[in-house]
């Protein structure tokens, strides 16, 4: 009669490794099954981006020349500027350095980032300091009593 | 009265062997030399430490995390509440003093060479526990939801995007979305009073136990002099005698700072607004000043890579080669100083000093 023990030996150690890898394997894939949905957990669902394209960002009489207004457009701030000579510039507020929100200066007549002394231009282009691209531009319509801000197409 | 105290020691003992801890505590000794001072600075931190828990704890009571309550709930504490000035001025200053002494703690052992064989671990339990600590300090400047706070955590978090292949995920997990917003003020309070003190108490229980069971460095200097029989080795028991002192000492800091908070209140600041532009002047607690100051003057692209990323590269290197630092200076284990890493460790504090007082200026 056959008996455990009299089974040849390497026949029992391959028969516990498959046993090994079943349970090691089985093991694993739940560790990983209580793993992903608690990472994934962690990052909340994207919100919605607003499709509001344009915004009132203020009234004609609000700014005087050489002044700026950061106002809500979507979920993030953005900087209206009249220039010295009159006209209506708009960017978003957030530096492209490290996302801080920037304000207009009368005195230098530039767009200025409090945080680590980041410049552009009524451009908004990055003139001077460590942001590394320019603000990205909207453009501005007055209708009316209204000065609208808008993405470009 | 004795009495009774032996019979309660004695009934202790018969149960789980009180004799033993009694033995555990007398087993260490604290070495009596010149630079012995520098052995209340452990000790220093850990009881400001302890008043960060309590204190932390009764604030509490009264705080609410949310963007639209955290401000007026810190106004409430100290306006209000009786003595709620104190216990948030207390919390505030001694976070401060606590980050102080874990920076000189740090750099004492650093000069002293006290990483050295065998106590490599308990360097790097030190190491990671000074990182919690700089976590504590940001993320708790946050609860206020001040203004200041507001743009620190951004430009804060921000740098975490920059971070190769993971950084946007980062950014998200850290923020609780794309944006710095009542999501990252709920997230940053779970990290302050649930995360971060869970990980503190692993932590130094384990830094605690390695230096109750290795004793205390002595420095390469101090044990040639021994050795060469210039110099006697003495010691004290470190209980009761050491913990003596240590308690002068704490009892001193606990006068320290109820006078602080009394003289010198907490400023709460103004709320934050995310519409609104960082204010003129805005900086960081003081002990980022230095990693602000370099963000401040490196330029927007240095050869290949974008400024802010050179600089987060540059600070990691420096610290994986500061956690490390026992296996690099590996001859320090045999009693021979390398000059190397002490010129390392002068020049790593001699630029984070130049660097916090420019951008003081």
């Amino acid at each position: 009669m056959e008996t455990p023990g009299r089974i040849p030996n390497d026949g029992v150690q391959s028969r516990r490794r498959w046993i090994s890898l079943l349970l090691g394997s089985g093991v694993l894939a739940s560790i990983a099954s209580f793993v992903y949905p608690a990472i994934r957990y962690m990052i909340p669902p994207p919100i919605g981006e607003s499709t509001s394209r344009s915004v009132v960002a203020a009234s004609v009489n609000e700014l005087k020349n050489n002044s700026g207004k950061v106002f809500k457009f979507g979920s993030k701030p953005a900087l209206l500027v009249r220039t010295p000579d009159g006209d209506y510039r708009a960017f978003s507020a957030v530096c492209t350095h490290l996302n801080c929100t920037v304000q207009y200066r009368s005195d230098l007549h530039e767009i200025w980032c409090a945080c680590h002394n980041g410049l552009y231009d009524l451009s908004g282009r990055n003139v001077s300091g460590p942001p590394p691209r320019p603000l990205e531009s909207f453009e501005v319509h007055v209708q009316g009593e209204e000065v609208i801000v808008s993405r470009s197409a | 009265m004795p009495g009774i105290y032996r019979r309660i020691l004695k009934w202790l003992d018969e149960r789980f062997g009180a004799g033993a801890v009694e033995e555990f505590l007398r087993h260490k000794t604290v070495p009596i030399h010149r630079h012995s001072i520098w052995y209340y600075f452990g000790g220093m931190t850990l009881f400001l430490f302890v008043v960060q828990a309590l204190t932390g704890i009764l604030l509490l009571l009264y705080y609410r995390p949310t963007p639209n309550d955290a401000f007026e709930s810190i106004q409430y504490i100290v306006t209000q509440v009786p003595y709620g000035w104190l216990i948030r001025s207390v919390h505030s200053w001694s976070a401060n003093l606590l980050i102080l002494t874990v920076f000189i703690h740090m750099f004492s052992v650093y000069f002293l060479k006290a990483y050295r064989k065998p106590r490599e671990l308990t360097w790097i339990t030190g190491m990671f526990l000074l990182f919690i600590m700089l976590g504590f300090g940001f993320s708790g400047y946050l609860l206020p939801w001040n203004t200041l706070a507001f743009f620190a955590t951004k430009v804060g978090t921000e740098m975490a995007a920059t971070v190769p292949l993971i950084g946007p995920w980062l950014l998200k997990f850290l923020r609780g979305g794309e944006e710095v917003t009542g999501a990252t003020l709920t997230r940053f309070f779970g990290f302050h009073v649930a995360v971060l003190p869970g990980l503190t108490t692993l932590l130094l229980a384990m830094h605690l136990l390695l230096v109750q069971r290795l004793g205390m460095s002595v420095p390469p200097g101090v044990e040639r002099a021994i050795e060469e029989g210039r110099q006697p080795a003495r010691s004290m028991p470190f209980f009761p005698n050491f913990l003596l002192r240590d308690m002068i000492g704490w009892y001193a800091a606990l006068g320290v700072l109820g006078a602080l908070a009394a003289i010198f209140p907490w400023e709460l600041g103004t709320k934050a607004d995310a519409f609104a532009s960082a204010p003129a002047g805005i900086r960081p607690e003081w002990y980022f000043l230095f990693a602000f100051q370099t963000l401040k003057i490196l330029p927007a692209k240095i050869l290949f890579l974008e400024g802010e990323l050179a600089g987060l590269m540059g600070f990691t290197l420096a610290g994986i080669v500061w956690v490390l630092v026992p296996f690099l200076d590996y001859k320090a284990g045999f009693g021979r100083v390398t000059r190397f890493f002490t010129g390392l460790g002068i020049f790593a504090l001699g630029y984070m000093v130049v660097m916090s007082a420019l951008a003081l200026r």
